[in-house]
């Protein structure tokens, strides 16, 4: 006998008991601390803070242990807290030139001024795992070296001042907020970008490998790769002047990409920007192939009909929790749709067997 | 969560405004959709996030709130989505229908007609009704702007020369006031005639997809049709197994592995009411009328 399904409430309150257990495991294994996270899953961290779009290491840390490790879960941890958070103003733009840098590459020039600087990269290591991590008690310290005085500027300035870079006329303008204002196509530049930087980091890794492979194909060089950390000065309506009020870690990658010309512009090198929150270069990359991708209006170039190309498609789908969300939902009850849907099926079959019978009968 | 550290209903009296605003420009272009800047809720997009916002910005303290899911009060989703707003807004919360000021739903309208005192949220997947025929944004703005609904026809066209019927059943597509084509939420087709004239406020909300859009009361909502193919609400041929209602909306119940079924109303407070007067259905335990 059916009894309707009542206890939605107690179900619910049971399965979050029972997740509060699961994220805390075997409770004779010591429990993470937001520390360890914070310090020993750096990368984790930035990529919730990038996606997250909340500069902030302890709640990252914190949401990721929340997540169980489940970063896309952590990342709308930091988004629904992110939204409830008072705006105080506007910082003034980061100024990279004089970021203290930690990794500095260009793939263009083999010395730039300000030098090549390796920093702390996965490159060139050998993909071994390394089973003395297993054991405890490291703590390895690396050689150390006073930081070049000398300053690093932007390699792409340097092909800017021969002439050969697209200009990039300096603009004033507020650029719009994502997050204040509803997504409108045509989205220009500063939008698509900020909408990259707090993309997911495998969509446009995906969409940044599917131009490379062809589809929308501009060939990228990685112009410089910069890693550092950058002051953020705010101005204080009181005060009448800007302060630093404290700095955060960018990863900036230009790109230079070879542009033959078109009707309106005389061949030269044009630009892909990519800049991300924390040390984050895979999406940084991505973000600046995305981003030379999307420019093909603007730049003259034909449309392929390549999905990088197509900034509909890509704005629209590359926010991980709008998709996630969206995807996820189908668990839940569709059953007066369903039911639809069982006598629609259910009326046509009727339908068509009468008709087949008719056909027979004739 | 501490509940103190938020504002009443949860979202900021700024963002409750703009919600507003949006929903206002709604009530004045029936059947349009606004494009509003919606907010990451502690919810998923899809699962209600667009008619949260609705409600917590339509929501004062003397309101009585319902939130039902597939018609039901009790279904996980709604029972989420009222403990929110239990939380957030400290409002009273109801399942009778009758004694709601707001309801919040997800793929019904109530049985029972809902009255000038009333304000019913709808939670919307997909706000679009050309989605599926044209993918692009930019397009399905410039074909509503220029009442461009040919392909709309086409397509309902198309489905009664294949299939001999249009092959819509739920979230089927409405005109409002004679001007915007609108989808009504996936709502079964059951529900489109309740859209029209109906005497409360009718809000919708898509969060993920940054839209709201409304039929203020006595509106005339058309489900789209042909003249030798009218359109026809329909539901299971069968009375309610509860309460014996006839015109009441069913779910259909898998009662044994041997092809056992019952039928039930989906609205759980309807069928609930209408026991509680008495009325019996074919599977009704003996002596429950009382």
């Amino acid at each position: 006998m059916y009894v309707a399904t009542k206890g939605g409430e107690r179900a619910i309150d049971a399965a979050h008991q029972w997740l509060a257990e699961e994220r805390r495991g075997d409770p004779s294994a010591p429990e993470l601390t937001i520390v360890q996270i914070r310090e020993q899953m750096a990368l984790a961290v930035n990529r919730v803070m990038a996606e997250g779009s909340l500069y902030d290491r302890d709640l990252a840390a914190l949401a990721i242990k929340q997540a169980r490790g489940d970063l896309i879960e952590a990342i709308f941890l930091i988004r629904a807290y992110r939204t409830t958070l008072p705006r105080f103003g506007a910082s003034q733009p980061v100024d990279t030139d004089a970021m203290a840098l930690s990794r500095r590459i260009s793939a263009t020039f083999k010395d730039a001024p300000g030098g090549q600087v390796l920093g702390p990269t996965f490159d060139y290591t050998h993909r071994l795992l390394d089973f003395t991590l297993m054991a405890e008690g490291e703590a390895p310290q690396a050689a150390r070296k006073p930081a070049d005085p000398a300053p690093a500027p932007h390699i792409l300035q340097l092909l800017d001042r021969d002439g050969l870079m697209e200009p990039l006329p300096a603009s004033d303008e507020t650029p719009p907020d994502l997050t204040r204002e509803p997504l409108e196509m045509p989205a220009d530049r500063p939008l698509r970008l900020q909408a990259l930087a707090r993309g997911d980091e495998g969509f446009v890794l995906s969409m940044a490998y599917s131009t490379q492979r062809g589809y929308g194909r501009t060939h990228a060089f990685v112009g410089e790769l910069r890693i550092g950390t950058c002051a953020v000065d705010m101005e204080i309506p009181e005060l009448g002047f800007a302060i630093e009020i404290g700095e955060i870690e960018l990863t900036e990658c230009e790109t230079v990409n070879q542009f033959t010309g078109s009707k309106t512009e005389p061949p030269q090198f044009t630009r892909g920007y990519g800049l991300v929150m924390g040390q984050s270069e895979r999406k940084a990359i991505s973000m600046s192939l995305v981003d030379r991708a999307l420019r093909w209006a603007e730049l003259g170039e034909d449309d392929m009909g390549a999905p990088a190309q197509d900034a509909e498609f890509v704005l629209y789908h590359c926010d991980n929790i709008q998709a996630t969300g969206f995807l996820e939902h189908i668990k839940l009850p569709h059953y007066v749709d369903f039911q639809s849907e069982l006598e629609l099926i259910r009326k046509l079959r009727r339908d068509a067997g009468a008709e087949t019978c008719k056909e027979a009968a004739e | 969560m501490s509940e103190a550290a938020y504002n009443f209903a949860y979202l900021d009296e700024a963002t409750k405004r703009m919600i507003r605003r949006a929903l206002l420009k709604g009530l004045a272009i029936p059947g349009y959709q606004v494009p509003f800047a919606s907010r990451e809720m502690p919810m998923p997009y899809g699962w209600g996030t667009g008619g949260v916002q609705v409600t917590a910005a339509c929501l004062t303290p003397e309101d009585c709130l319902k939130v039902i899911d597939q018609g039901a009060d009790d279904t996980t989703n709604a029972v989420s989505i009222r403990k929110f707003f239990e939380r957030t807004a400290g409002v009273a919360t109801s399942e009778h229908t009758a004694a709601a000021s707001v309801i919040q739903t997800r793929h019904r309208i109530p049985e029972q007609a809902l009255t000038e005192r009333q304000i019913l949220v709808y939670q919307v997947p997909i706000p679009e009704p050309l989605r599926f025929l044209e993918p692009r944004e930019s397009e399905t703005r410039k074909m509503h702007a220029l009442e461009e609904y040919g392909l709309m026809h086409v397509k309902l066209y198309e489905d009664i020369a294949r299939h001999g019927a249009i092959a819509t059943s739920y979230a089927y597509p409405v005109r409002v006031e004679g001007r915007y084509v609108m989808d009504p939420s996936p709502i079964p087709k059951f529900d489109n005639p309740k859209l029209g004239g109906m005497a409360a406020i009718q809000l919708f909300g898509a969060g993920r997809e940054q839209r709201i859009y409304a039929v203020p009361p006595y509106t005339r909502v058309v489900s789209l049709d042909f003249e030798d193919h009218p359109f026809e609400a329909s539901k299971a041929a069968h009375d309610c197994d509860l309460c014996g209602a006839a015109h009441s909306y069913l779910d259909e119940v898998i009662t044994d592995d041997k092809g056992g079924r019952m039928f039930v109303c989906s609205d759980t407070d309807f069928c609930a009411m209408r026991r509680a007067e008495g009325h019996v259905g074919r599977l009704s335990p003996k002596g429950a009328a009382a």
